[in-house]
């Protein structure tokens, strides 16, 4: 019998496709996540939304709302720490979360390095703007990657760039001759056993999320289009008007992301969605994906 | 040709599809009430049950799945699947078509750090033992007189089981390469005479 194995640590990940991941702050979100058909929940100490309203350094949660959230619910609960804090990492797995977020919303804490990832029997997601970031984190060891949009935002645009870049760029890859995957691979900055085997498969090796900025459920369906296999939904749901109504609306919306007329029902209704962010307007120390490399 | 639908709500069905078009049948995803005519059986994949069993109840497709079962449609659960099969559950659980005369305990090794793999020994695959992949996965606790067990852990656990047209595995033959499992439902459970 063994344990930690990249197969299981991937495995966790398959069995999340097709649904939506949200972010709670207290064990009643995290009920009411899981009530909504959430196939888990991201416990934290503030919304991404919060996080930026804050300022200063964000850092892993405490560990006794880790725990209050774990009690709750029976879906499998992740957690963020910071880049490259690997300490905050053995903390996570010592309180058994079941998934970590090495996660660009937290202050970096090392600007080089990101963790090993490879050392820990927890699985890791890892955040990333394009292919070559994609397969850097996956060589480290993330068992699951999503895209990293603009958290706390609630503007899709990001989540949108960053998902058609990595996407694209596997479509670029098909078909090119063996003696052109080392030139790409150093144009990607990548692993080349990576990139020979996403140019052979067509796909990532690991089950790739959308994530920053999806508020609402024409947004999840329009991620689920464009090619991810699930969502992350993190100030969206509990910054808006009905969080239950908004949360069940973007589950439904996730599954059934090419019927528009199911979509049209589910998105009736729901009230304001949170106030959103134009990210054009923003400065660049207030963007949260350029964290990270 | 037999066709095979798989739930497609969430979860792993893409790699359940793949492994029934491997083994020789087609398959056909499962997300409203419709499309469910012209299957001769069904796959409940792995995935979330809590999810899985909320998406079903409002997409309409959990009393006609009831009753589906109820006239002795052959439907295979893997892990998610299996607690939705399973009469009895434990307090956590959320009872869905409620079929099949097994108890059945939710993330019963633990959370996901307890995730394994291990090579099982089943009599109805024949050799070589079968590599199965357990993630957060539920165990069968009791099983009614009906139910023949068909894998065990080393420590006597039963993880797969079968009772007339219905199949439930703790595990997830469609995350390996070896298809004898999806083919074992297609020609002893989907075509059985």
């Amino acid at each position: 019998m063994e344990k930690g194995t990249w197969t299981v640590k991937v495995g966790l990940a398959q069995m999340l496709k097709g649904g939506v991941i949200m972010d709670v702050v207290t064990p009643d979100h995290a009920k009411i996540a899981e009530e909504a058909g959430a196939c888990a929940v991201m416990a934290l100490e503030r919304v991404p939304a919060d996080i930026r309203a804050a300022g200063g350094v964000a850092r892993m949660a405490d560990p006794t709302v880790i725990e209050a959230i774990k009690q709750a619910v029976t879906i499998p609960v992740m957690a963020k720490c910071r880049i490259g804090h690997f300490v905050e990492a053995q903390i996570l797995e010592a309180l058994g979360v079941d998934y970590i977020d090495e996660s660009e919303v937290l202050t970096p804490a090392d600007e080089e390095h990101h963790i090993y990832k490879h050392a820990f029997t927890v699985p890791f997601v890892c955040g990333c703007r394009d292919l070559g970031e994609a397969l850097r984190r996956i060589g480290e060891g993330a068992a699951m990657i999503r895209t990293k949009g603009e958290a706390g935002t609630g503007n899709v645009v990001e989540a949108v760039r960053h998902a058609r870049a990595v996407l694209g760029a596997i479509r670029r890859l098909q078909g090119l001759p063996p003696d052109e995957l080392m030139a790409e691979a150093k144009n990607l900055r990548a692993p080349y056993e990576l990139v020979v085997e996403v140019e052979r498969t067509g796909r990532l090796p690991v089950v790739n999320f959308a994530a920053g900025g999806i508020a609402t459920p024409a947004d999840a369906a329009l991620m689920m289009q464009l090619g991810v296999d699930g969502i992350f939904v993190g100030s969206g749901i509990f910054k808006s008007a009905d969080p239950a109504a908004r949360a069940r609306a973007i589950v439904q919306a996730t599954t059934h992301f090419k019927d528009a007329t199911i979509l049209a029902e589910v998105s009736r209704g729901l009230g304001e969605a949170m106030t959103g962010l134009d990210v054009r307007s923003m400065k660049p120390e207030e963007l949260l994906a350029t964290r990270g490399w | 040709m037999t066709t095979i639908g798989v739930l497609a709500l969430q979860g792993d069905f893409r790699e359940h599809r793949e492994a029934v078009e491997r083994s020789g049948g087609t398959a056909a995803e499962v997300r409203l009430p419709n499309d469910l005519e012209g299957l001769d059986g069904l796959i409940i994949p792995g995935g979330e049950s809590t999810t899985i069993v909320r998406l079903m109840r409002t997409s309409g497709l959990l009393e006609p799945l009831r009753k589906l079962v109820g006239r002795g449609f052959p439907v295979w659960g893997t892990c998610a699947g299996m607690i939705l099969l399973a009469k009895h559950l434990d307090a956590t659980g959320i009872p869905a078509l409620e079929a099949m005369d097994i108890g059945v305990r939710r993330n019963a090794f633990g959370r996901q750090a307890d995730s394994f793999e291990v090579d099982l020994r089943i009599p109805v695959l024949g050799d070589p033992p079968f590599h199965a992949i357990f993630i957060r996965a539920p165990v069968i606790e009791a099983v009614g007189p009906e139910v023949e067990v068909l894998a065990r852990l080393a420590d006597g656990t039963p993880v797969a089981a079968r009772q007339g047209r219905l199949l439930a595995t703790a595990f997830h033959p469609e995350l390996t390469p070896d298809s004898r499992f999806h083919r074992f439902f297609l020609d002893h459970v989907v075509r059985r005479a």
